[in-house]
C-alpha cells in the first residue's frame, strides 16, 4: 500500500512539477539556438536537451522523499510520524467471582535513537524514567512504563496488582473493549493486545516514517559524514578509505590497460596472437570478476595485491577487446593511403592504427573504469582492511546505517565523477570521435 | 624504359565454394609518362582490382606491372593513391595530413613547409591549414587528399573514384582542379570513374572495360582533357565530338549491363 502511495506521489511530482515549472520558469522550456527554428522536435532526438529545471527538481524530490520518510529536523513536509509522548490504556481485570476493576497503564514513548543524541552539554541522551502515577483504588493498580518508538512491550500489569493469574483472575477488556488472549486492536496511540497467556502488550503507533536504524535523516548522515572525516571509522578517515579504493582502481585499471591494449593490438595485427589469445579472452570475458574473488583471496590473501590482481583482471579483457576492435575499425583505405605515402609498418602502427583506435579504446576505458569501481567496492565487501566497501560492510555489522549511506553516496559520487572526467578527457583527446 | 607497363595481367579469385571469379584476363597496357588515362566500365569489370594491382596492394595471379623499368611488388610512394573518401587522417589537421608523406621519409618540417604551403594554396585551402579534417566539407577533404598525394611527388597518381561522393557543382570544380594539376605537374594519372562525362573530360586516353572476365573492351584517344585545361568545362562539353562519343560509350556500357542481366537470368 505504502509503496503504491509513494509511487503515485512520485509520478504526481513528475507531472505536477512540470506544470508548475512551465508556468513559473517558461524560459527553461524555450529551445536554444538552432533548435528554436525547428518546427518538428517530437521524434527528432537531436533536438532534445535535458531540462535543467527538471534535473534540479528531480534531485530535490529525491531529497524530500528521504526527509519525508525520516524523523528529520529539516522543516519539510513529512509523512505521519510515530507516536510520541505519553500513551495510556485501561485494562479491566475480572476475578474468579466475577468482580471487576479497572486500572490505567501509562506508557512513556521515547525516541528510539535517544542514546545516539547529545544534549546541550554534550552528554549522550538517556532513556527517560516512567511517568509518576498514583496507584489508584481497587485491587488492580495503575502502572507506568516506558517504551521506545517503533518498539513493543509486554506490560506485566500483574506485578503491582493485588491479584494474579494464578488465582484465576484474567483481563477481559482493554479500553472497555472486550478482548480474548491472542487478540489485538488499534488505538489512536498504537496497538494494544493480549499475549496468548493473557498479559497486555503495547506497541506505539509507527506512522510511515522509518526508524533511524532503517533510514537515518539527512542531517544525521551529514553529521556522520563530518565525523567520518574528522574521527574516521575502523582506524581510517573517510578520505583514507576513499583514497585506498581509488588507488586500487587506478593501479588495477592502468595495469589492465597497459597489458590489455598491446595484446588487443597484437590480436588485431597478427594471426598468431589472435589464435593464441582468442580462447583465453573469450573464456575469461564472460566470467564476472566477483566470481574470481574466492580464488584471488586463496592465492593472494586479502591484502592490496589480491585487490589489484582482481581489478587488473576486470579491466584486462575489456581493454583487449576495445583495442582489438579499434584496430579492426581502421578503414582499409587509410592503411592503403599510408602505405602509398611511404609509411613503414611501424609508422602505420604509430601514425594510423593507434590514433584511429583511440575512440574505441576510450569507450573501453570508460566501461573498464566503471566495472573496476563496482568491482573494488564488492571486493572490499568480501575482504579488506580498509576501503569504502570495507567501511560499509563493517558498519552494517554494527547496524550503523548512516555510515552505509555515507559510503553509498560517496561511491555514487565518485562513479559519476569518473564518468564525467573520462568524457571530458575523451572530448579533449579524440575530438574527431563521432564526427566522421 | 620509362612509363608504366601493365603486362598481361590476369587476376583470379578463388571462392570458398570451390568456384572462381576471373576478375581480369590478359590486360596489357602501355601508359606513357605524363599520360592522363580514365578507366570506365560497369560494376564488376575489375577496374578497381586493376588499380589495386598497379598500386601494389594485390599481386596478380599472372603478369606483372613495370614502372620505370622495375617490377612492382608492393605499395610505394612512387605510386600515390587518392581514394573516394575516408582516407584522410582525422587525428591530424590539414597541414599534417599533407605533410604526412614527407614526414614518413624523414624530411624535416622546415624543409617540407614551403612545398606543403604551396600545394595547399594550389588546391585552394590556403586559409584552412590548421583546420581539423572533420571541419571540412567533402570537396575540401578531397582537395586535401590531392595535395597529400602530390606532396609526396609520386610518378603515378592512382585515383579510385576520387570525386564519386561529391555533389555535381563541387565535382565540376574538382574536375577542373584535377586537369590543372595534371598539366602543372605533368604526372601520370590513372583515374577510375563511374561517370561517363568525367571519363570523357578527364582522359586523354579513355579505357572502357568489360566484365566477366574483366578485360579492356575499347580504347579512345580524346582531345577533351587538353581542351579543358584552364578552360570552362561546360564549353568543352559543347565540342562536336563530345556528345557523340558520350552516346557511343553509354550505349556500349548499356549493352554490357544487358548482357550481364541476360546471363544471370540464363544461369538462374
Amino acid at each position: 500500500m505504502t509503496g503504491i502511495f509513494v509511487l503515485l506521489l512520485y509520478v504526481g511530482a513528475f507531472f505536477g512539477s512540470f506544470v508548475i515549472a512551465k508556468r513559473l520558469y517558461s524560459s527553461a522550456f524555450e529551445k536554444k539556438g538552432f533548435n528554436k527554428l525547428k518546427t518538428v522536435t517530437f521524434g527528432d532526438e537531436s533536438s532534445i536537451t535535458p531540462n535543467r529545471v527538471a534535473s534540479v527538481v528531480s534531485v530535490i524530490t529525491v531529497f524530500w522523499l528521504w526527509v519525508a520518510f525520516t524523523n528529520s529536523a529539516i522543516p519539510l513536509p513529512k509523512f505521519p510520524g510515530p507516536y510520541s509522548g505519553n500513551a495510556s490504556f485501561t485494562y479491566t481485570v475480572q476475578l474468579k467471582d466475577g468482580t471487576t476493576d479497572d486500572a490505567t497503564v501509562t506508557m512513556r514513548v521515547y525516541r528510539e535513537d535517544i542514546q545516539q543524541t547529545v544534549d546541550a552539554e554534550g552528554n549522550p541522551g538517556r532513556e527517560p524514567k516512567p511517568a509518576e502515577v498514583e496507584p489508584g483504588e481497587g485491587f488492580a493498580k495503575n502502572d507506568s512504563l516506558t517504551v521506545a518508538r517503533y518498539g513493543f512491550k509486554v506490560v506485566n500489569v500483574w506485578q503491582n496488582d493485588e491479584v494474579s493469574k494464578k488465582d484465576g483472575s484474567k483481563i477481559i477488556a482493554i479500553n472497555g473493549q472486550p478482548i480474548e488472549p491472542g487478540q489485538k486492536f488499534t488505538t489512536p496511540e498504537g496497538k494494544v493486545g493480549l499475549t496468548d497467556k493473557g498479559t497486555p502488550t503495547f506497541a506505539p503507533k509507527t506512522g510511515l516514517r522509518m526508524a533511524r536504524l532503517y533510514l537515518p535523516a539527512p542531517e544525521v548522515v551529514w553529521q556522520r559524514f563530518v565525523f567520518l572525516n574528522t574521527e574516521g571509522y575502523q582506524g581510517f578517515t573517510l578520505l583514507e578509505h576513499t583514497r585506498y579504493s581509488l588507488q586500487r582502481v587506478l593501479i588495477g585499471f592502468l595495469l589492465g590497460a597497459a597489458v590489455g591494449v598491446p595484446i588487443g593490438y597484437a590480436m588485431g595485427l597478427t594471426g598468431w596472437a589472435r589464435g593464441w589469445f582468442d580462447p583465453i579472452v573469450e573464456f575469461m570475458r564472460p566470467i564476472p570478476p566477483l566470481a574470481l574473488i574466492p580464488l584471488i583471496i586463496i592465492w593472494f590473501g586479502i591484502g592490496e595485491i589480491g585487490k589489484i590482481v582482481l581489478l587488473f583482471l576486470a579491466a584486462l579483457w575489456i581493454m583487449i577487446i576495445a583495442a582489438r576492435s579499434g584496430v579492426s575499425g581502421v578503414a582499409i583505405t587509410k592503411v592503403h593511403a599510408a602505405y602509398s605515402l611511404g609509411a613503414s609498418k611501424w609508422q602505420i602502427l604509430g601514425k594510423v592504427i593507434v590514433p584511429n583506435s583511440l575512440p574505441d579504446i576510450f569507450t573501453g576505458a570508460r566501461v573498464a573504469m566503471g566495472v573496476c569501481w563496482g568491482t573494488v567496492v564488492a571486493a572490499e565487501l568480501v575482504a579488506a582492511n580498509v576501503g569504502l566497501g570495507k567501511m560499509i560492510v563493517t558498519a552494517s555489522k554494527f547496524q550503523l546505517t548512516d555510515i552505509i549511506i555515507v559510503g553509498i553516496i560517496v561511491i555514487g559520487a565518485i562513479g559519476f565523477a569518473i564518468e564525467v572526467g573520462m568524457r571530458a578527457l575523451e572530448n579533449w583527446l579524440v575530438p574527431w570521435k563521432g564526427k566522421i | 624504359m620509362s612509363g608504366l607497363q601493365i603486362d598481361n595481367i590476369s587476376m583470379r579469385f578463388e571462392l570458398p565454394n570451390g568456384g572462381h571469379v576471373q576478375a581480369l584476363q590478359n590486360v596489357s597496357l602501355d601508359i606513357k609518362s605524363g599520360e592522363l588515362m580514365s578507366v570506365l566500365g560497369p560494376s564488376g569489370c575489375g577496374k578497381t582490382t586493376l588499380l589495386n594491382i598497379v598500386a601494389g596492394f594485390l599481386a596478380p595471379t599472372e603478369g606483372q606491372i613495370i614502372l620505370n623499368g622495375s617490377k612492382v611488388v608492393g605499395p610505394s610512394p612512387e605510386r600515390g593513391m587518392v581514394f573516394q573518401q575516408g582516407a584522410l587522417f582525422e587525428w591530424m589537421n590539414v597541414r599534417d595530413n599533407v605533410s604526412f608523406g614527407p614526414d614518413m621519409k624523414g624530411v624535416s618540417r622546415a624543409e617540407s613547409k614551403e612545398k606543403v604551403d604551396h600545394l595547399l594554396d594550389v588546391v585552394g585551402l590556403g586559409d584552412f591549414r590548421e583546420k581539423a579534417i572533420y571541419e571540412l566539407s567533402g570537396g575540401m577533404q578531397q582537395r586535401v587528399a590531392l595535395a597529400r598525394c602530390l606532396a609526396n611527388d609520386p610518378d603515378v597518381i592512382l585515383m579510385d573514384e576520387p570525386l564519386g561522393a561529391l555533389d555535381a557543382l563541387t565535382r565540376e570544380k574538382m574536375q577542373s582542379l584535377v586537369l590543372d594539376l595534371w598539366k602543372e605537374t605533368g604526372k601520370t594519372i590513372i583515374l577510375i570513374t563511374h561517370s561517363v562525362e568525367e571519363a570523357l573530360l578527364l582522359g586523354e586516353r579513355l579505357l572502357v572495360m568489360a566484365p566477366r572476365p574483366g578485360r579492356v573492351h575499347k580504347e579512345y584517344h580524346l582531345p577533351f582533357a587538353d581542351l579543358g585545361v584552364g578552360a570552362d568545362l561546360r564549353e568543352v562539353k559543347k565540342h562536336q565530338d563530345y556528345n557523340s562519343t558520350r552516346e557511343e560509350i553509354l550505349e556500349m556500357i548499356w549493352n554490357m549491363e544487358e548482357e550481364i542481366m541476360g546471363r544471370t537470368e540464363e544461369s538462374a
